[in-house]
């Protein structure tokens, strides 16, 4: 790969790369030099939502995002939403809730599904449905009609202390 | 480790996926995820004309670019042709394209971007050829024919074709042409549906390997390994033997990936460059050259008596096939087949044409013809029920299929839970409380109603049942679990079976080299044909357990019983008893030998009865084994756009009986969701032949704030004869009445019948302005 070395903070942890180019994505990042291969690429287009991960808390689609401005930011993927230093095999109580609500199918929107609604359970409050769908609109979901990720979003936003 | 709630883990219970963990921590691996050591990756030149003849190939740039390993066109393609029913498709164009996005060459290089690159340098030489762009254009006398050899062409029934119709099917009862004398009201209309995209989040992809013997292994997002197999054998001539195909985590098929896509082209840049070779399309690839639902028009007949009794009805389809056959002619027999609808209509005719055209092939998608067929026929019985001012639930009541009715054809229907459907929907609705409903100021909201049915038997399958030395228990079927949890059911299935909790049975993934044969996951068909193979194989399994501990106690063998959590004992005397551990150790090293069961079985119940109807051309000799549905949406209608939303719908589903209630409610769900995208907004736009809006932002799939939240899922449980604890089929079900009842329900709203879809704002606007009938 030819371009500039950048260090992202992914998980909690630096993550140098040695040459990125000024076009290549953080989708691109994370799947091809990280192996974190959780976020998806559905359309590559910022459509579908497959690809979210968080930047500074907020969700963002990783395809349209270049991995250049993503220095010193903090990334959160799928794969870190189980806090570090958790016991092996440990979920967070959305990731349960869907596993748990049938919530999940192909489960090839669900990690861009899970990034989103984590960000929305950063707000403490019980969600309504209505929230959680609003919040969830940006991911596509072509299998399950989105009623049982919503029930189990919401279900996760009660369950907060 | 979180646990998760698995108290209760067998047949009624709504156990999590089995692979539920697996991807919600991201570690589910599909196609796109995996890499092998080596491996290159490809990328496709794809025709820019709708139909060309190829006069040679410039690949000297391409090969030039660094990184580039090998770059094939149609002239390194062995001459083999592949096609569920019509042996039409070679693996890569050759000697002509015939829609725009044909694959024309493919490239294979250290990175997708080199890759991309260099197939973007191949030059080709093309002689353009008039183009038929649809059916119309490709039935007129001066067309031009997309394909010559198609009198030659090896096919799988007794096709009836020429010129451009690929498949001509027709089948009938009674005597259509004077029974309409006998009735006392007829309409008649013409209906239009239009290419609806599968849009599984996931791309289509595959990945090929050659081993030191140059023998091959594949995985691929697909529904089907075997299906994968033929496909790729036939289309390069390769012995079966000589291909080994697996199969990631598939991120959702509807009916998109169980025929070929990008297969053959990395098998055969694998058997070029020895080396593993990687092809993902991007999505407007995968929206212009995969498949799609095929845009019919119909016209349909129907006639009643004063009562409501149905007398008869006339329906003809036609069928855009694309540019090449597909399951196209699955998808016209299927439809004809449900164009009578789960009633009694003693005079009845159904014809239809398939037509080759010079765009993208068209193919299977949930529901297989069905949901257009139904959005007509449906839109009848509401309509026969206005003209003779009765309820259209009691219409439907009245003519539903009585028990030991045949299907349309003469097939046999054995359970029938319609009646039970229509009157769940009914009472959940409140339907009693009048069509037109209360609705805010500027809208309109009125409820609309639509029934169905769909089959879940047809072809081949077979399970293998193993107990390991400890006495957990392996299955295996060859069922590809596209997402939609046939893995978790089939498990539930063998693990009630066999009174062991699902997590001592691991459930293999399917591999044409150690599974039985699977035709695949499609049609509705894996819970009901598959799991009539597990229960079999475990049943074997079973008596094998008995028969040890008959041996063992010196009993009878019908003394014994399995007891739950892996135990067999006497009948009778709870302290006699064997664990499978005890049982299957003695096979393993004493007696009898590893205990395995198998069995395989292919549908064979006809569709037809030569006695009752005349069928020509019909592809399916044997299918059938019902699964009934009543649908009933609220429909709101915004008076100033004319857009429409449903905002709550009942949606009762006769599956026999639901081994894992949550997915089937997934199922009914999700399947409402997606005909609710095909009754409202989807829509492939084609300029002339091309895909005028091959991307996510230009075609419209329904988000989570265009589903209804409100989806009321009733299962009902008429329970089948021979289906595995009474199942049958779900897959397809829940989205074939969608465009039929929320199109009832625009109708109630506006006042106006609407025949073609999608039901857009402006169409609904303008039905509301003009009012009266659209014709």
């Amino acid at each position: 790969m030819t371009g500039e070395p950048v260090t992202l903070r992914v998980n909690g942890a630096e993550r140098p790369v040695a040459a990125v180019a000024p076009w290549t994505t953080l989708l691109t990042v994370l799947r091809d030099e990280f192996g974190l291969t959780g976020a998806k690429r559905g359309c590559n287009q910022g459509v579908c939502g497959a690809c979210t991960v968080t930047i500074d808390g907020e969700p963002v689609r990783s395809c349209l995002s270049l991995a250049l401005n993503c220095a010193d930011r903090d990334i959160v993927t799928v794969e870190g939403l189980v806090p570090a230093g958790a016991p092996a095999g440990a979920l967070a109580p959305v990731q349960q809730a869907l596993a748990e609500g049938n919530a999940v199918q192909c489960g090839f929107c669900t990690p861009g599904i899970l990034i989103s609604a984590h960000a929305l359970l950063r707000r403490n409050a019980p969600l309504t449905v209505d929230e959680v769908r609003a919040g969830l609109s940006g991911n596509l979901c072509r299998c399950s009609g989105y009623k049982k990720i919503v029930e189990a979003v919401a279900r996760a936003s009660e369950a907060r202390p | 480790m979180t646990p998760l709630d698995t108290s209760a883990t067998g047949v009624g219970a709504s156990l999590p996926r089995l692979d539920a963990r697996e991807k919600v921590t991201g570690r589910a691996q599909y196609i796109a995820d995996m890499v092998r050591p080596g491996m290159l990756h490809a990328a496709v030149h794809a025709s820019p004309h709708a139909h060309a003849r190829i006069l040679g190939y410039d690949t000297a740039e391409a090969q030039a670019v660094p990184g580039v390993a090998c770059v094939l066109t149609g002239d390194d393609f062995p001459d083999g042709r592949m096609g569920a029913f019509i042996k039409d498709e070679p693996a890569i164009a050759k000697g002509k394209v015939r829609y725009p996005g044909e694959p024309v060459a493919v490239v294979a290089a250290e990175d997708e971007e080199t890759a991309r690159r260099a197939a973007a340098l191949i030059r080709v030489d093309y002689e353009d050829l008039p183009v038929a762009a649809t059916p119309e254009e490709a039935v007129a006398p001066d067309a031009p024919l997309i394909h010559e050899g198609l009198a030659d062409y090896f096919k799988v029934f007794p096709a009836i074709c020429g010129g451009n119709v690929a498949s001509e099917t027709e089948l009938s009862e009674g005597d259509v042409d004077a029974a309409w004398a006998d009735c006392d009201v007829i309409v008649e209309g013409d209906f239009e549906t239009p290419a609806q995209a599968h849009l599984s989040i996931e791309p289509v992809g595959a990945l090929a390997e050659v081993d030191a013997e140059g023998r091959v292994t594949l995985w691929s997002a697909n529904q089907s390994v075997f299906r994968v197999q033929a496909n790729v054998c036939e289309a390069l001539q390769l012995p079966m033997s000589k291909l080994r195909c697996l199969t990631p985590k598939v991120g959702a098929g509807f009916g998109n990936k169980m025929e070929p896509h990008v297969q053959p082209l990395v098998v055969q840049l694998a058997l070029r460059t020895g080396r593993p070779v990687k092809l993902i399309l991007n999505r407007t690839e995968d929206f212009e050259t995969v498949r799609a639902r095929h845009p019919f028009k119909i016209r349909c007949k129907t006639g009643a008596k004063k009562d409501g009794t149905l007398v008869a009805r006339e329906l003809t389809a036609v069928l855009d096939c694309g540019a090449y056959g597909d399951d196209s002619p699955g998808v016209l027999g299927y439809s004809l087949l449900m164009s009578r609808g789960p009633y009694r209509i003693p005079h009845c005719r159904a014809s239809g044409k398939l037509v080759y055209t010079n765009r993208m092939r068209f193919g299977a998608f949930r529901g297989f013809g069905n949901p257009q067929v139904t959005f007509a026929t449906e839109s009848q019985i509401d309509e026969i029920a206005g003209r003779l001012g009765m309820d259209p639930l009691d219409l439907r009541l009245k003519n539903r299929m009585q028990p030991g009715d045949r299907w349309f054809g003469g097939g046999d229907v054995a359970s029938n839970g319609l009646a039970e459907c229509i009157e769940k929907a009914r009472e959940a609705s409140d339907w009693a409380r009048g069509r037109a409903l209360p609705a805010p100021p500027g809208k309109r909201r009125a409820l609309g109603v639509a029934a169905c049915a769909h089959i879940s038997g047809l072809l081949a399958t077979g399970a293998i049942v193993r107990l390991l030395e400890d006495g957990s228990v392996v299955l295996n079927t060859g069922a590809v679990d596209i997402g939609q949890g046939s893995d978790t059911v089939l498990t539930q299935m063998c693990a009630s079976a066999l009174k062991v909790p699902a997590d001592r049975v691991a459930t293999a993934s399917p591999d044409t080299d150690g599974s039985p044969y699977n035709w695949g996951t499609t049609a509705s068909r894996v819970t009901y044909t598959t799991g009539r193979s597990v229960v079999a194989a475990a049943d074997k399994v079973a008596e094998q357990i008995k028969r040890h501990a008959s041996e063992i106690f010196e009993c009878a063998v019908e003394d014994l019983e399995l007891r739950d959590g892996g135990r067999v004992g006497i009948k009778g005397v709870p302290d006699k008893e064997l664990s499978f551990f005890e049982v299957s150790g003695r096979a393993h090293w004493a007696a009898g030998g590893p205990i395995v069961g198998t069995d395989t079985w292919v549908y064979n119940q006809p569709s037809v009865d030569p006695k009752r109807a005349i069928a020509r051309g019909l592809p399916f000799p044997q299918i059938g084994v019902y699964s009934f549905g009543c649908m009933i949406a609220a429909v709101e209608i915004d008076e100033t756009t004319g857009k429409a939303d449903v905002v709550e719908v009942w949606s009762a589903m006769d599956v026999g009986k639901a081994i894992n209630p949550g997915s089937v409610e997934g199922q009914i769900e999700g399947g409402f969701v997606q005909g609710m995208g095909f009754a409202l907004t989807e829509e492939m736009v084609f300029d002339g032949p091309r895909l005028a809006n091959p991307s996510m932002m230009d075609y419209k799939a329904p988000t989570s704030l265009d589903a209804p939240f409100d989806i009321h899922s009733i299962i009902v449980e008429a329970a089948e004869p021979g289906g595995p604890f009474g199942a049958k089929g779900i897959g397809e079900i829940g989205l074939v009445p969608v465009p039929a009842a929320i199109a009832n329900a625009v109708a109630a709203a506006i006042g106006t019948r609407l025949r073609r879809l999608p039901l857009t704002p402006e169409r609904v606007l303008d039905g509301m302005l003009e009012g009266g009938d659209e014709d």
